[in-house]
């Protein structure tokens, strides 16, 4: 078991012939990532090959569902195009959309997490994200297959860096599921998304969150674990030491004024009893004995 | 990208706002001059991307040219928060009634977006939040179905405007939603929002927060640049497409990914209390990437800051191997050379993730001067952090 994805996921690519997407969707084939299809209405009809697996290209992701019966949609097209791409998917109401493009102006992220809850039958995580793996089962986005392998621990992380540094230090447990959510200020999936799933997940002793600064979803993911979390969760929270009011990357990093702050954040988990590191490292070594408790 | 006062107003006109975008000028004389023009009194306001600009002695009634021109001289070369004042906003005074509070903004929390509005306006709206959350009032936006009349009338209600100034404000919000959806803005403020004795409803000031992402869909909102309030070492690093914030420790910092390098920042802090308080000296990301070029011109705007005493390279391969990486520092030193500009810093690397073996042997063989390897995020950060302080 896992969260969100599984060894069933049939997976298309809207962008797949595009050069990330080639790039990418060469490496989830290679993780074993059972990919049916990709998607450019100028290429319809055609396939492409991956290192010896042919793929078949579909002119509209309606198609491809209905050609495939997929229900998971990966897209790496550029930002202007995103909009129309997610729309697309969630007309067709593909059940997880999983957007990896960054720099897609927050109106359109608004529109098209606004058509998903009105339709409710897509959940979309991004944009601006690695993506989502399950470690030997399914791989939908960029998160390097080869750093961790399958085990008990969930992830959940704002950024995709430090979702690969945890993975890999805490790569002698490995994951049920790990998952970038994305810093952009609007998220389709969020923090309290994944522990929820993570919490429901049979195959989940416990949960890693990072966070990072901007925004109050750590406060609410706190708040969350206080009512409805059991399993153990240990917390990395990034940007302690980001100045106000400068934006570090992520359009989500960005502080000002009191709220949204690293140490607001870190006191909010705590406070609720999760144990939160000060460094990626001990994080993971706070993990670590977590997991060696449980296995005692 | 947060817009001045002036420049907020301006995009309110281009949407029909009923606002005054007055004159914009950088000296005494032009401030009198534009005193003399717009007659009678005139308000002096510093163009600055901060609040609490009234309390720090930036905005200044002038009943004369004269007066103009001597309050310019005051308010031009103030520091409002860390904002030097080099642009002012002249505007006729205007003969203000009440005064009230409106904003669009998205909603993080919601996912959608969020209209902020209170009749008690002219304050700062937090505190007459904390104090009488009643008197503030929150109305949910449903980006599918936006703001037309209808919905402008019930945000207008449920700010508790008064009647008479209802017919008068709900097509300022809805020109206002138009500001914030058609220029793709995340944050549309308007404190105060005037009535003015004549009856009418005016922007008097303007925030806007333009997002960047869009910005290809704008070509227009170039102008808004700010390019002289920007660092010179930021000016350059975006003139090469680099994700830099200047920050004044003596760590410099070279990671992937913004939230590691951000981390980064952390971790050097932490090390750094340990040799006499050393930190970071700004955030660089260069992506996944990292190639030789971006490596580069990283490491040449890096240690053209003078502030910096040791270079902290972290970078966790993931899609991007760290023999790549490895290749791409020595290439760095390489394309530096031949630019003339020898690394003389301290660089301490931190390679680990995917083929982290080869990278490192890679720096090994390369043998570059002054680079020495740390296998681990905190050590090296240490490294980093006692060479700084050296």
């Amino acid at each position: 078991m896992s969260i969100f994805l599984t060894k069933d996921s049939k997976v298309i690519v809207q962008g797949m012939t595009g050069s990330e997407g080639t790039k990418h969707t060469t490496r989830m084939l290679a993780s074993g990532t059972n990919i049916v299809g990709g998607v450019n209405p100028r290429k319809a009809g055609q396939s492409q090959d991956f290192d010896g697996k042919s793929v078949a290209v579909f002119g509209t992701v309606a198609d491809a569902v209905k050609e495939t019966g997929a229900n998971v949609s990966v897209i790496f097209v550029p930002p202007k195009f995103t909009k129309d791409a997610v729309l697309e998917a969630v007309e067709a109401e593909v059940p997880l959309v999983v957007v990896i493009t960054e720099g897609v102006p927050v109106h359109d992220t608004a529109a098209f997490f606004a058509a998903a809850q009105a339709t409710g039958k897509t959940r979309i995580i991004g944009p601006n994200c690695p993506g989502i793996i399950t470690p030997g089962e399914s791989n939908a986005g960029i998160i390097p297959a080869d750093i961790a392998g399958q085990g008990r621990i969930g992830l959940v992380s704002k950024s995709g860096t430090l979702t690969y540094q945890m993975m890999y230090e805490l790569r002698d447990f490995g994951f049920s599921s790990a998952i970038g959510i994305g810093g952009d200020p609007i998220i389709g999936t969020t923090h309290i998304d994944a522990l929820k799933a993570f919490q429901d997940d049979p195959d989940t002793d416990a949960i890693v969150m990072i966070g990072e600064i901007g925004g109050d979803a750590e406060e609410r993911a706190a708040a969350f674990i206080k009512e409805n979390v059991t399993k153990p969760v240990v917390g990395y929270v990034a940007g302690f030491t980001a100045p106000e009011g400068k934006t570090m990357g992520h359009a989500g990093a960005i502080v000002s004024g009191s709220s949204g702050t690293a140490a607001a954040k870190k006191e909010a988990l705590e406070a609720v009893g999760v144990k939160v590191g000060k460094t990626p490292t001990e994080t993971a070594n706070l993990m670590r004995e977590i997991m060696q408790g449980l296995s005692k | 990208m947060d817009l001045m006062e002036f420049q907020a107003k301006t995009v309110f006109a281009k949407h029909g706002v009923r606002t005054t975008v007055g004159a914009v000028v950088t000296t005494p004389e032009e401030a009198r001059a534009a005193a003399e023009k717009i007659g009678g009194r005139v308000v002096v306001k510093a163009q600055v991307k901060t609040g609490g600009r009234g309390k720090a002695g930036g905005v200044k009634l002038a009943s004369s040219p004269d007066e103009a021109e001597e309050k310019a001289r005051e308010i031009l070369g103030l520091d409002i928060k860390g904002h030097v004042v080099k642009i002012l906003n002249i505007v006729p005074a205007a003969a203000i009634a009440e005064e009230y509070y409106f904003s669009f903004l998205v909603d993080r929390a919601n996912r959608n977006y969020l209209c902020i509005a209170s009749a008690a306006g002219g304050m700062e709206i937090e505190e007459v939040a904390h104090t009488n959350p009643d008197a503030v009032a929150q109305i949910s936006i449903d980006p599918a179905a936006g703001v037309d009349e209808a919905k402008a009338r019930e945000i207008a209600e449920a700010a508790k405007y008064p009647a008479d100034v209802i017919d008068a404000v709900v097509p300022e919000i809805v020109k206002l939603y138009e500001v914030f959806i058609a220029e793709d803005a995340s944050l549309v403020e308007v404190n105060p929002l005037v009535k003015l004795e004549d009856g009418n409803v005016e922007a008097l000031d303007g925030k806007v927060t333009l997002d960047e992402n869009a910005d290809f869909r704008h070509p227009d909102h170039a102008e808004f640049e700010d390019i002289s309030a920007a660092d010179p070492l930021e000016a350059a690093a975006k003139a090469k497409g680099l994700n830099y914030v200047k920050l004044d420790g003596s760590v410099g910092i070279i990671g992937n990914g913004a939230g590691l390098v951000m981390s980064t920042l952390d971790v050097v802090a932490y090390a750094g209390e340990e040799f006499g308080g050393q930190k970071p000296a700004n955030f660089l990301d260069i992506g996944g990437g990292a190639s030789a070029e971006v490596m580069a011109n990283g490491l040449e705007i890096i240690i053209s800051d003078p502030q910096v005493e040791s270079v902290f390279v972290n970078v966790f391969g993931g899609i991007t191997a760290c023999d790549a990486v490895a290749n791409g520092i020595v290439q760095a030193f390489e394309l530096l050379a031949s630019r003339g500009e020898a690394v003389t810093k301290p660089l301490v690397v931190r390679l680990d993730g995917n083929n982290a073996e080869e990278g490192r042997r890679i720096l090994d063989e390369a043998g570059l001067a002054g680079l020495e390897r740390v296998d681990t995020m905190d050590g090296a950060a240490k490294r980093a952090a006692e060479l700084a302080a050296k």
